[in-house]
């Protein structure tokens, strides 16, 4: 009995590190808007279940290197990979099946401003997975909003609600289609301590739940610290430094040392 | 020097409009590609025919009136020099149905419908939420533009055809000021007047207007820049280069009607 449980975890720490685990992987990507060079040399990995925080500050690229990751973007030079399939070669058909598996909160929570709440959780359920149960749709739409804690807003429309709680809804919209990577872009910039606090607690659940595996874009150090088990720094197009949020807090490099003071 | 710039200008110009034309022709294969790939959405297309119907049809109905009353008001003293006022509701009624009603109706549609849209893609465009509806594979070409596009070609025929009659209605008020006339003796000799070369070709280049004004409006919203301004430009191009696209499409097909069938 003690033998098999060893041989499990001892399994379980060689997957960790086996290429099997990685889930996103950026080797030297380089993009430009005409004469513009934003991202020069980036390398990333993700592993599964891992959060990984990438901190840099406004204009360095942060939203383009995610957008890439989503194909939003074409990027120029490089290879990205998203569970072992390079984004730039796939197919329109083939593209979308790795987008259902990608979770994207936008800076912005861009809600659907013609529709209710209601509409806006249930708007992926019909469109993409082509549901048909109301009922069903109505018990994902009430479950996901319990999840991120807006049960009341169900039908009110994105212009009565807050920055933070749109912020919510943006979330409970990505997480509806229970995707397996999640990319939040600044989930807590604009908003409250108290709140944002509570997104990065938020954060931390949802990874318990849904064994998501994350990238967390942000200039919030709190943030960081509370859902980083991996920070990267980018600066000038490339990824400055790396390390857990101790290791960078006592680097001596300047441009990193100032994300925490 | 001189010369260097200018000619800089030009090749940057012709070099742009290149651009968007092939821009353009790209947008309408996508179209064309999603609007063959299943699962139509229908629910979207019905609520933009309401929509376009229902928030234009007041507009077009008073143009429609005044279309008829004004021409009837304006021609009425001239025929009756000729004692021809009999002619007036044939008069009206043809030119309004060969022409005068589809290319009004398209460019008020143009200023309405077209930059509507134009604004309303190009504010989702703005906010993410086209790119939001990208990446979660809902496919926003197929939802947002084949239904918008195809309702336009749908409705403005019909708005058109509404409007023409309500122009008869406007003409005969029109002679009524002057003249009674029976609502009966004017329908009759209104319709007299109007033969199938008159209402098919005029039926059919709505079709093309309702077409070009969805297609126009949706590709300027739909390519709409980043930042907020970008959005009342996208509206102010679509209705530019949809009524420019009317005009033209109405020369075209003019000459093919009096090709096919006035020869
Ligand atoms: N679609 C685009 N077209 C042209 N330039 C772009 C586009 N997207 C981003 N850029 C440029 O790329 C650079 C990086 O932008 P990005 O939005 O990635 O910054 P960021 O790191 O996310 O900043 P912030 O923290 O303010 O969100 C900026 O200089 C921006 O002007
Ligand atoms: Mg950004």
């Amino acid at each position: 009995m003690q033998d098999e449980l060893t041989i499990e975890t001892k399994q379980a720490t060689e997957a960790a590190t086996n290429d099997n685990n990685v889930v996103i992987e950026l080797e030297h990507l380089q993009k430009s808007f005409e004469e513009n060079k934003v991202l020069k040399d980036i390398n990333l990995t993700l592993c599964k279940g891992e959060n990984l925080v990438v901190l840099g500050r406004s204009g360095q690229g942060k939203s383009v290197t995610i957008q890439c990751i989503v194909g939003l973007i074409d990027y120029d030079e490089g290879s990205l990979k998203v569970f072992g399939k390079e984004i730039k070669d796939l197919s329109e058909d083939e593209l979308k099946e790795i987008r259902l598996k990608l979770g994207f909160l936008f800076q912005s929570g861009a809600l659907y401003d013609s529709m209710t709440v209601r509409e806006n959780l249930a708007f992926p359920l019909t469109r993409v997975m082509k549901m048909k149960d109301e009922d069903k749709i109505n018990q994902e739409v009430e479950d996901v909003l319990d999840a991120v804690g807006l049960k009341d807003a169900i039908d009110k429309m994105p212009g009565d609600l807050s920055g933070g709680m749109r912020k919510r809804i943006g979330l409970a919209r990505t997480l509806i289609l229970k995707p397996a990577i999640m990319l939040y872009d600044e989930p807590t910039t604009g908003l409250d301590p108290i709140t944002s606090k509570e997104i990065s607690q938020l954060i931390m659940d949802l990874r318990k739940k849904y064994q998501t595996s994350s990238i967390i874009i942000t200039h919030d150090m709190t943030c960081a610290k509370i859902t980083g088990d991996r920070i990267l720094v980018l600066q000038d197009g490339k990824f400055i430094a790396e390390g857990s949020y101790e290791d960078l807090e006592k680097s001596q490099d300047e441009n990193v040392n100032s994300f925490f003071k | 020097m001189l010369f260097h710039t200018m000619e800089q200008t030009i090749k940057s110009g012709i070099y742009k409009l290149l651009e968007k034309v092939g821009d353009q022709v790209n947008f309408f294969f996508s179209f064309v590609r999603h609007l063959l790939r299943k699962g139509f959405e229908w629910n979207e297309f019905i609520r933009q025919c309401f929509i376009i119907g229902y928030k234009s049809f007041p507009l077009i109905a008073v143009t429609g009136f005044i279309l008829g009353f004004v021409l009837t008001l304006q021609s009425l003293p001239t025929l009756k020099d000729f004692g021809a006022t009999s002619y007036v509701p044939g008069m009206v009624s043809v030119s309004v149905v060969r022409e005068i009603g589809p290319v009004i109706i398209a460019l008020i549609s143009a200023g309405k419908i077209a930059s509507s849209i134009g604004a309303e893609l190009g504010s989702m465009k703005v906010t993410e939420q086209i790119s939001a509806m990208e990446v979660s594979s809902a496919d926003p070409l197929q939802y947002l533009v084949v239904t918008r596009i195809l309702a336009c070609t749908f409705m403005i025929p019909l708005l058109t055809l509404m409007a023409d009659a309500i122009s008869l209605l406007g003409g005969f008020v029109g002679s009524n000021l002057d003249n009674k006339v029976s609502l009966h003796l004017y329908f009759n000799k209104a319709f007299n007047a109007l033969a199938f070369s008159d209402l098919f070709p005029g039926v059919i280049k709505t079709i093309f207007f309702g077409f070009a004004i969805g297609f126009i409006g949706c590709y300027h919203g739909y390519h709409s820049n980043r930042g907020t301004e970008s959005v009342g430009h996208a509206a102010n191009s679509a209705v530019v280069s949809a009524s420019l696209w009317i005009i033209i499409l109405d020369g075209i097909a003019v000459q093919l009607t009096n090709i096919f069938a006035y020869n």
